[in-house]
């Protein structure tokens, strides 16, 4: 059973064993508006936690995408290239970014759950 | 163009209580808490201000008359656009310029009836202060009245005359860049055919006190949604109109900003606006950079502050505006470039976080204009 984090940049890592899927939030998407490309990493990329993993752009502007833990990058949503509004849409789910092998599970210890980050997000308004 | 700091107390416009219950994202813009986008978004408010109409609110501009004996001749003696020859009810953009003939702002100037001359003045909300301190310091002899109490608000698109005429009659007579008065529910009104999107519409000047039911009545057209500064930026880029603090600003003049268009034979000959040497100079030997449209061959957008170089990396130029335009489907951009690299065509990249976006130098606007020339 898949488990889900979030970090305070509002990426979040769908745990499956030690492979994690990367994408932003649902707040995320919201606040940035119509998203209009993604600029994904190479297959096989090396990210350490918080370090930049991909770039999002709306309409409006660019915005940065961090590692929520340290990892090898394995497969990367290539749909998003012909159909970035995925992310606005889906960003759960078909608005993924990148696959990551994890590298140092204890890494997820430090992240949010569901419940902590909508809790996190009410401080936010 | 400036945004004030979070510190700052943030003026309101007189539809500052709308934008709230419209459910808006607001932020500071140029002192003011200005709507970003609405619920809708800025794709959807872009595309429908392209396929309908859109009301924004511009009340932040500045607003006001300039009025005394010879007072167009007087205003040529800060920009270089002809004023003289503008007729009762007519509009023009022009600039106001530094000594050096950089851009202190840009405007729309409109000749009002009456003796003495009257000149209304809309020009930039960051540059409000600085524009009406330089009319009453070089213009003692006028009367600068500087409208506090006034909204402006834009209608935009190819339904704008159907949604505006519905409210004032008579509007649908004006021609694009003309003006005249009104009346709505018998307060009078100001309305030039004008605007920054590219599409027909219009710009109104109407009390601050009726300005929120005048906007509601404009929102109850099925045809006519709120739109706030975002996709305002990208209607005004897939355009090709400059952005004042981006695009221009005290460093660049009028000539190789690619404004030639905006001085008339009369004034390049005859001068007499500060920095016409230099201005005149540049005309004459083709300036050494110049402001060019670029388009891309793929989605990911090159904003302001990106290098622009040739094909092999050498550097010629910068970005100075850019996104993505949602009617152009395709990201676009102006910057300036070395005039040799000027022609439409001109293949360049633009250096995005490391990489080289292929580019090419291209006409503006990127979507057509749809003026109402009458």
């Amino acid at each position: 059973m898949a488990t889900i984090r979030y970090t305070k940049d509002h990426e979040y890592i769908r745990v499956d064993g030690d492979i994690g899927t990367v994408g932003i939030s649902d707040h995320a998407q919201h606040a940035l508006g119509d998203v209009v490309f993604v600029e994904l990493p190479a297959v096989g990329k090396k990210v350490a936690q918080g370090g930049e993993a991909a770039v999002v752009e709306s309409v409006k502007a660019a915005s940065e995408v961090y590692a929520p833990v340290a990892g090898e990058v394995l497969e990367v949503n290539g749909e998003l290239e012909g159909a970035p509004a995925k992310v606005n849409e889906d960003p759960l789910g078909d608005g993924w970014f990148m696959k990551i092998r994890i590298a140092d599970a204890a890494q997820l210890d430090g992240l949010m759950d569901e419940a902590a980050y909508a809790e996190f997000l009410k401080t936010l308004e | 163009m400036a945004e004030s700091s979070s510190t700052e107390t943030l003026a309101f416009t007189p539809l500052h209580a709308l934008h709230l219950r419209l459910g808006a994202r607001m932020a500071p813009f140029a002192g003011y808490d200005m709507p970003i986008q609405y619920p809708t978004g800025v794709m959807t408010e872009h595309l429908h201000t392209r396929e309908k109409c859109g009301l924004f609110d511009v009340s932040h501009m500045g607003q006001a008359i300039l009025e005394g004996p010879n007072a167009a001749a007087r205003l040529e003696t800060l920009v270089p656009g002809d004023i003289v020859s503008l007729a009762v009810g007519r509009t023009r953009y022009t600039q106001f310029l530094t000594p050096e003939g950089g851009i202190i702002d840009d405007l729309m100037v409109t000749r009002l009836p009456g003796d003495p001359e009257r000149l209304f003045i809309v020009c930039n909300a960051a540059r409000k202060d600085v524009d009406f301190a330089l009319l009453r310091e070089k213009l003692p002899d006028l009367t600068l009245d500087v409208f506090e109490d006034r909204a402006l608000i834009a209608v935009q698109g190819p339904k704008a005359v159907d949604v505006v005429e519905g409210l004032i009659p008579g509007v649908q007579s004006l021609v694009f860049m003309q003006g005249g008065d009104f009346e709505w529910r018998d307060s009078p009104v100001f309305v030039t055919r004008s605007g920054y999107t590219g599409e027909d519409g219009y710009e109104i000047s109407l009390p601050a006190s009726q300005a929120e039911t005048f906007a509601e009545r404009l929102l109850s057209h099925p045809d006519c949604l709120p739109i706030g500064l975002g996709a305002r930026d990208s209607l005004r880029l897939e355009a090709g109109l400059c952005l004042y603090g981006h695009d221009i600003d005290e460093t660049t003049d009028p000539i190789e900003a690619a404004l030639n268009w905006s001085i008339s034979k009369r004034r390049r000959t005859e001068g007499g606006f500060p920095g016409a040497a230099r201005i005149q100079k540049a005309l004459a030997e083709a300036p050494a950079r110049l402001r060019v449209g670029l388009t891309f061959e793929g989605r990911q957008p090159a904003r302001e502050g990106v290098e622009i170089a040739t094909p092999d990396g050498r550097v010629i130029g910068k970005i100075t505006s850019g996104g993505f335009g949602p009617s152009l489907g395709a990201p676009c951009a102006m910057g300036y470039v070395a005039r040799e690299f000027s022609a439409p065509g001109t293949e360049v990249a633009a250096l995005v976080r490391g990489k080289a976006l292929p580019a090419r130098v291209a006409k503006t606007p990127f979507v057509p204009n749809r003026y109402h020339k009458g």
